[in-house]
């Protein structure tokens, strides 16, 4: 339970943070390059209008076959992987995930578990989990690394340190790893990295990584990434451990190219990343490497509550590709602390609310302009827009008859707002009452305040004119 | 109830739409993969790629290999060069020193490898032209770590084993029938951007890929 607490923010705090987000000059300008850079590259690999749409619409139709299969899909996967020789367990919640895995690196007397990335597992909290059972667990992705290194968070899904300068990775470098001094070269900077996470892939004893694909008629565990830390923690230690939602299984092996050519370029605006590992089963007799112990972590969390509703459920077809965030107004601006979730942006804002109920997320789904970029550039066409609005709409009513309630649902619930929603209804449904109310508008005129919340912070305060329009239009046809 | 049968209820308890249909992607592909061309276009292909990702490709002859990767590994100071069995014989015809063949379990020669490894040579099952990616299907004659730990990877690419995408390259090879327990695509070394956006190589894996790209019609 400590993990979680970790991890959850107010959903009051997240106002306060953003403001604090958005006038810090530094800290805007590192996303902004980074997501306009990002923009640019995606936007090349994409050329043909045309064709785009008909990838997206094969990607679409891809991840909605799956989850309208998922059940079958994954009694199918376990059953593969099984016969593979590989371990497959269920986790309904955080707290299940990393007892699943604490007791596996316990079983093997495991004092160093080295990390791939694994957004899955930022979610459950493991790092924290694991070192409250005495087991080290070091991230290897460089910028997974850094952000360790420096007791953050990812600020992003893809680009986990973007938020950082190579000035500041200097600093932490020289001031956290021995016997380093201060360079601003980032080959040197990766350079480090390198050397200190070579040595650890070779003493961990448990390797952990997360899953991009998982194919159910083959059992077979695809994982996308540019740098081959993913690679060294299936490979070297003895037991390597998968964790994934269970959203991201395929049917079919031939499934996996239109949506890994969709994920890449839409990500970093890669054609392809320098490796693309299909792991289908542990060491076998004979071979010379690998671990010779598999397991697999299906973990719910809340994702079978979106999975329940056809509309939410859309959600679940994300391929973790980010570009929502780098195409997101607020996103941009903000960067990825701010939300206090593990998934930020567009997507984050639409998930989070399973996974931590609506209670700590509410305000997160208003965090939006409604612009649509995110849901323009969703490779598997996710309604990201609409489903802000619904979850913005359930945080404020009750569940509607036949539907079970969400997690934390009406957490945003206010007398206030209802009573004002019900005034207005009353009065533009009923002439009269529209009339009076615009005739005593205008002629109390000066009594409006002068301050109005939110609105008079950057603009006039609004006053209502000296006439309504009804009357002015009037008075013109006397004439 | 376990974990598994309350996950898989709540799933099968959610209300299901007409279910789509089964996605047609071959029928995708037929239609929207512009052809690369003949032999000679895939090979251009591959090649612009595979140096987009900064490897290198070295056009090889099919008994001139050994030969050529003897020259390349003296200009690049290479002092041992890990091999597979299969491949013994041809290296050991050139008397390059430092032949190391990948022969037992890595758990007795971890750090060995790590840390005394300055090339190896591994074949590929082919290669993609579209992305600029190699196949590689590691077994136990080239096991998984051969590609990953040292420095410089040598890669054999037979031209005729080029395809033109992802997708044809799969089903010409009837992957899902036959998944070894890790089959690779390797586009380029090891890389990062993860500090500032700026592009570094040799992350945690190699940081030279060299492609030695037989091509039996090319004249010695």
């Amino acid at each position: 339970m400590n993990a979680q607490q970790l991890q959850f923010v107010p959903a009051s705090e997240f106002k306060q943070r953003a403001a604090v987000a958005v006038s810090d000059a530094h800290l805007r300008s590192s996303f902004r390059g980074a997501m306009d850079f990002l923009i640019g590259k995606r936007a090349a690999q994409f050329p043909d209008p045309v064709l785009l749409e008909r990838q997206r619409g094969l990607a679409e139709h891809i991840r909605k076959y799956s989850l309208a299969r998922l059940p079958e899909l994954l009694e199918q996967l376990e059953r593969k992987l099984t016969e593979n020789g590989v371990h497959v367990h269920w986790a309904e919640n955080p707290e299940q995930a990393n007892r699943i895995i604490i007791d596996i690196a316990r079983s093997h007397s495991t004092k160093l578990m080295v990390k791939g990335k694994s957004m899955v597992s930022e979610e459950v909290e493991l790092n924290h989990a694991m070192a409250d059972a005495g087991i080290e667990a070091l991230e290897s992705d460089m910028g997974e690394y850094i952000v360790q290194l420096d007791g953050e968070k990812p600020s992003h899904i893809i680009m986990p340190a973007i938020h950082k300068t190579k000035q500041e990775i200097a600093r932490l470098f020289a001031a956290k790893v021995p016997g380093v001094s201060y360079t601003e070269s980032v080959d040197e900077l990766i350079g480090i990295g390198r050397a200190v996470l070579r040595e650890k892939f070779m003493t961990a004893e448990v390797g952990l990584s997360g899953v991009n694909f998982a194919v159910a008629e083959t059992g077979t565990l695809c994982l996308v990434e540019n740098e081959g830390n993913g690679r060294m923690c299936t490979t070297v230690p003895d037991v390597h451990i998968a964790i994934t939602g269970i959203e991201k299984v395929v049917e079919k092996l031939e499934h996996v190219p239109p949506l890994l050519g969709l994920l890449t370029r839409s990500a970093t605006g890669q054609a392809i990343t320098t490796y693309f590992n299909m792991i289908s089963g542990p060491r076998k007799p004979g071979e010379k490497d690998g671990p010779r112990e598999m397991h697999l972590v299906l973990v719910d969390n809340g994702r079978s509550q979106a999975y329940a509703d056809e509309q939410l459920r859309s959600t679940l077809q994300c391929i973790r590709c980010g570009a929502c965030m780098n195409h997101c107004p607020v996103y941009t601006r903000i960067g990825g602390h701010a939300y206090g979730t593990t998934y930020p942006g567009p997507i984050g804002a639409i998930i989070s609310p399973h996974l931590l109920g609506l209670a700590a997320t509410h305000v997160l789904p208003t965090a939006s302009s409604l612009c649509g970029a995110c849901g323009e550039v969703c490779p598997v066409r996710i309604p990201i827009p609409d489903l802000l609005v619904r979850l913005r709409g359930e945080a404020q009513h009750d569940a509607r008859p036949g539907h079970a309630p969400l997690l934390g649902q009406g957490a945003a619930k206010s007398g206030l707002v209802d009573a004002v929603w019900s005034g207005w209804a009353a009065m533009y449904t009923r002439p009269a009452l529209y009339r009076a109310f615009g005739w005593l508008a205008t002629r109390f005129r000066a009594l409006t305040p002068p301050l109005q919340s939110g609105w008079t912070v950057g603009r006039t305060p609004l006053k209502p004119a000296k006439r309504t329009l009804h009357e002015r239009m009037a008075a013109r046809r006397v004439r | 109830m376990s974990a598994r049968e309350n996950i898989l209820q709540r799933l099968r308890a959610a209300p299901q739409g007409t279910p789509p249909l089964p996605p047609d992607v071959p029928a995708f592909y037929a239609a929207n993969a512009g052809a690369v061309g003949n032999r000679a276009s895939r090979i251009e292909l591959f090649c612009e790629k595979m140096a987009f990702w900064h490897g290198e490709v070295v056009r090889v002859t099919r008994d001139g290999w050994p030969q050529k990767l003897g020259e390349l590994c003296k200009a690049k100071g290479v002092c041992s060069l890990l091999h597979s069995e299969q491949h013994a014989a041809a290296l050991r015809a050139t008397g390059m020193a430092g032949l190391r063949p990948y022969d037992r379990p890595i758990d007795g020669w971890k750090k060995e490898l790590f840390e005394d490894t300055d090339a190896s040579l591994t074949s590929t099952r082919g290669g993609i032209a579209e992305t600029g990616t190699l196949i590689l299907w590691p077994d136990a004659n080239e096991p998984r770590l051969m590609s990953l730990v040292p420095p410089i990877h040598f890669a054999l690419l037979e031209a005729d084993r080029l395809y033109d995408n992802l997708f044809a390259a799969m089903s010409g090879q009837g992957w899902s029938g036959s998944m070894p327990t890790n089959a690779l695509l390797v586009s380029g070394p090891s890389k990062t951007a993860d500090i500032q956006v700026t592009l570094a190589y040799g992350a945690h894996g190699p940081k030279e890929l060299i492609v030695l790209l037989i091509d039996a019609e090319e004249k010695p």
